[in-house]
């Protein structure tokens, strides 16, 4: 074995990564998104995305949705830690794969391409309700809306078809049934 | 219609109904207003000092000996900039300040405007929260919000930055609301269940131990005296970090000594084969654990803790209780008495094992040194200036080093808050301007900066503050010409390749003292030293005192790297002893 020359403990095992949706309800005020981004950077844990929107004028209130991948320990710390942050009021955790809660992304699609492929491309995004927002008769801009793993899925499916470009949201999520989070 | 202030009085008027009694600061363009304001407000003393820097770390040695937030007032630009290492030590050690910074006027923000930068983007990171305050009227309930961060919950510092505009422009001022508790952010979020969980693990447990931290001195001297019932009344040993010293008596017969990298053999062979580790406000900080995966593996592990962050953070634990130590300490020793428990007398024989195995390592004496008649042995100057100052009652801060550490192991805390030390960011040159705070709060006290030689220089400037203000601080300065704990790891990691760890060229201490306008006492040889230490706790003006210490001396005991608390390397001493020669030599 290599002789250590530093003090700091070696890194220790990984647990297993695991997918998380974390939505964060903070106050809609300067700078907030760059404490919750900060917290991120600075500890070193992942945004895989992000999504951001004032959900209450009223109130005053921002829903930040963010996923993100991290040991169980990391997402425990990371939920803790952003807890501390003053203007954030609540924060919720779902696994990626809880059957209880609806995650949805959007997507605008543009497609150049004749009118075959931008048939052939509809179709393809049949599954998702495809919505065309703007067509000419060499371009198409369509907006679905589905699971991240199905838009990926459906963006490599149209690349031959004439997908130039394709803009995110993100993922934002949603309770199923009558209850809340807290 | 009430009267209208402007920002400079709505800062004064809220320091006011803060009870703030100091600032320290440095004044600029971009804070003239507030500056200007300072005369009409006579309950408030403003300490000029002579770096930002110093501010910050002079609000810190205020705050941590009185346990009151430390206010900073600085400029734009370079003097937030200055203010920013401060807060991160502040940060690191949860300490309680207040920094108040100017900015260029709102409209010029972004611009690049003389003397700007984006100080609360700078300082995000190392505050607890910050502000820009854009608008005249938020002024007063930002100021008030302000103490409110810095001191709940685990303390830390925050900033408030205040365009020049906003400075002239007026306002209503109202008084902060009382009782107003940030939401789930202060609270105790512990119940009785915990606490009996707790109790009966005490009640289990043959080798337990109590290892307590920095939060126990945050929670205030109450917490002190009840976490020393407590231990008297369960009769298990305790250990503690380098910032929870002096919460518990150093000299007490149920004290191991400090625990961790530079910790007794005792603490951390006790640390390691417990069966029930009770943390009292301390965060498992990696100079404390050694080796993660071998840290006290037998253990059931207990945290007590004000933070939930601090809760599973490096070191998972059996038991979390989150609240104010002082509140779940009471809770247990009356929880214990309810129950009629009295651990000391009904766990005795299976605790008595453990102490008998607790004093079989104590045998091994792991703070002595090899002392000398010819040169001073660092060891010996910490022993002796303890020995001298022991009887008053004392205020010890240091700089970052081996200083630090022979500080931290050879001079006995009884008291809490009288150990000012940077241990989280581990800033070299806090211990000088920490001390211009401790006796700025404590004019009549006898407060001594234990200092190292490369660490003063890098703060050397404060001496004049402590001049000006007649503050008789004390800087007593480990003198081996060398970055002692940078060339330490050098030679026991580095094969001895001192790179850039020796200093060529150093001022003339005394000449320098003079120069300042405040005393230079010299010590050379062991003979002269008590008698020197002497002279500089008699002098009622500041005094560099300048010791020429034993230049190879390293710092024992020491956990080497990435090891286990129970593969200590030991002093010179049990070296010779164990003659650890060719495989022992790579534990180093």
């Amino acid at each position: 074995m290599v002789k250590s020359k530093s003090a700091y403990s070696p890194p220790t095992n990984l647990g297993k990564l695991d997918t998380h949706i974390i939505v964060v309800w903070v106050t809609n005020e300067a700078s907030v998104l760059s404490r919750v981004v900060g917290l991120f950077s600075g500890r070193g844990y992942n945004i895989e995305s992000l999504a951001v929107a004032e959900v209450d004028q009223k109130n005053n209130l921002s829903r930040i949705t963010i996923v993100t991948t991290g040991t169980p320990q990391v997402i425990e710390q990371i939920l803790l830690q952003l807890k501390k942050l003053v203007p954030v009021h609540k924060v919720g955790n779902f696994k990626r794969d809880d059957k209880n809660v609806i995650f949805r992304e959007m997507a605008l699609l543009k497609i150049v391409a004749n009118t075959v492929k931008i048939k052939k491309a509809l179709i393809t995004c049949k599954k998702f309700n495809p919505v065309i927002l703007d067509q000419t008769n060499k371009s198409a801009v369509i907006q679905i809306i589905a699971l991240k793993k199905e838009i990926d899925n459906v963006t490599k499916i149209l690349k031959p078809l004439g997908l130039v470009s394709a803009s995110r949201t993100g993922a934002v999520a949603m309770t199923r049934g009558a209850e809340i989070f807290n | 219609m009430s009267k209208l202030y402007s920002g400079a009085e709505i800062v004064f008027k809220s320091l006011e109904d803060q009870k703030v009694e100091h600032i320290f600061g440095y004044p600029g363009g971009a804070v003239l207003p507030i500056y200007d304001e300072l005369k009409n407000h006579p309950s408030i003393k403003h300490i000029l000092v002579r770096h930002e820097q110093g501010a910050g770390h002079a609000a810190e040695g205020y705050a941590r000996s009185t346990g009151k937030p430390g206010v900073v007032l600085v400029t734009s630009g370079p003097g937030a900039t200055n203010v920013v290492t401060a807060l991160t030590d502040a940060y690191m050690d949860s300490v309680p300040l207040v920094c108040i910074s100017g900015q260029v006027p709102t409209h010029l923000i972004g611009t690049d405007a003389f003397q700007e930068c984006d100080t609360t983007g700078i300082t995000r990171p190392c505050t607890k929260h910050n502000w820009l305050v854009k608008d005249i009227n938020d002024l007063p309930r930002i100021m008030h919000e302000a103490f409110e961060v810095a001191t709940t919950g685990r303390p830390g510092p925050v900033l408030v930055d205040i365009p020049k505009d906003i400075q002239f422009a007026k306002a209503k001022y109202f008084k902060p609301k009382k009782e107003k508790k940030l939401k789930e952010k202060s609270l105790n979020r512990f119940n009785q269940k915990d606490i009996d969980q707790l109790v009966d693990l005490m009640k289990k447990a043959s080798k337990p131990i109590f290892y307590s931290g920095g939060g126990v001195i945050n929670s205030g001297p109450k917490a002190s005296e009840l976490l020393r019932e407590l231990v008297s009344l369960t009769g298990f040993p305790i250990t503690s970090t380098l910032q929870g010293l002096g919460a518990y008596p150093g000299d007490d017969d149920q004290f191991l000594g400090m625990l961790g990298m530079h910790g007794t053999f005792e603490a951390n062979n006790a640390m390691h084969d417990c069966d029930l580790l009770i943390n009292i406000g301390a965060r498992f900080d990696d100079r404390i654990t050694g080796k993660i995966d071998e840290f006290s593996p037998k253990s059931k592990k207990v945290h007590i803790d004000i933070d939930p962050s601090s809760i599973n953070k490096i070191i998972k634990v059996d038991l979390s209780i989150v609240g104010d130590v002082a509140d779940v300490i009471k809770s247990i020793t009356k929880t214990l008495q309810k129950k009629n428990l009295n651990l000391e007398k009904s766990n005795k024989q299976k605790i008595s094992k453990w102490w008998q195995q607790i004093e079989k390592w104590r045998t091994k004496q792991s703070l002595n040194f090899i002392n000398s008649d010819t040169v001073i042995k660092p060891q010996h100057a910490v022993q002796r200036l303890y020995e001298l100052t022991k009887d008053r009652d004392t205020y010890i801060t240091t700089e970052v080093g081996q200083h630090q550490m022979w500080a931290a192991q050879h001079y006995k805390f009884n008291k809490p808050n009288r150990w000012m030390t940077s241990g989280g960011l581990g800033t070299m040159g806090y211990g000088l301007p920490a001390a211009v705070g401790v006796q700025v709060a404590h004019p009549e006290k006898l407060v001594i900066d234990i200092a190292g030689e490369a660490s003063i220089l890098m703060t050397m400037q404060e001496i004049s503050t402590a001049v000006q203000y007649n503050l008789p601080i004390k800087i007593f300065i480990l003198n081996n010409q060398y970055m002692g704990m940078v060339r330490q790891w050098q030679e026991l990691l580095h094969e001895k390749n001192y790179s850039e760890s020796y200093s060529k060229a150093l001022p003339d201490f005394v000449k320098l003292a003079e120069a300042y306008g405040c005393v230079g006492i010299r010590a050379e040889n062991p003979d002269e030293l008590d008698e020197k230490i002497e002279e500089m706790i008699n002098t009622d003006r500041p005094v560099i005192f300048d010791c020429h210490v034993d230049q190879a001396e390293n710092c024992y005991p020491m956990i080497p790297s990435g090891k286990p608390h129970n593969q200590m390397l030991l002093g010179p001493n049990d070296q010779e002893k164990n003659k650890i020669s060719g495989k022992g030599k790579a534990l180093v």
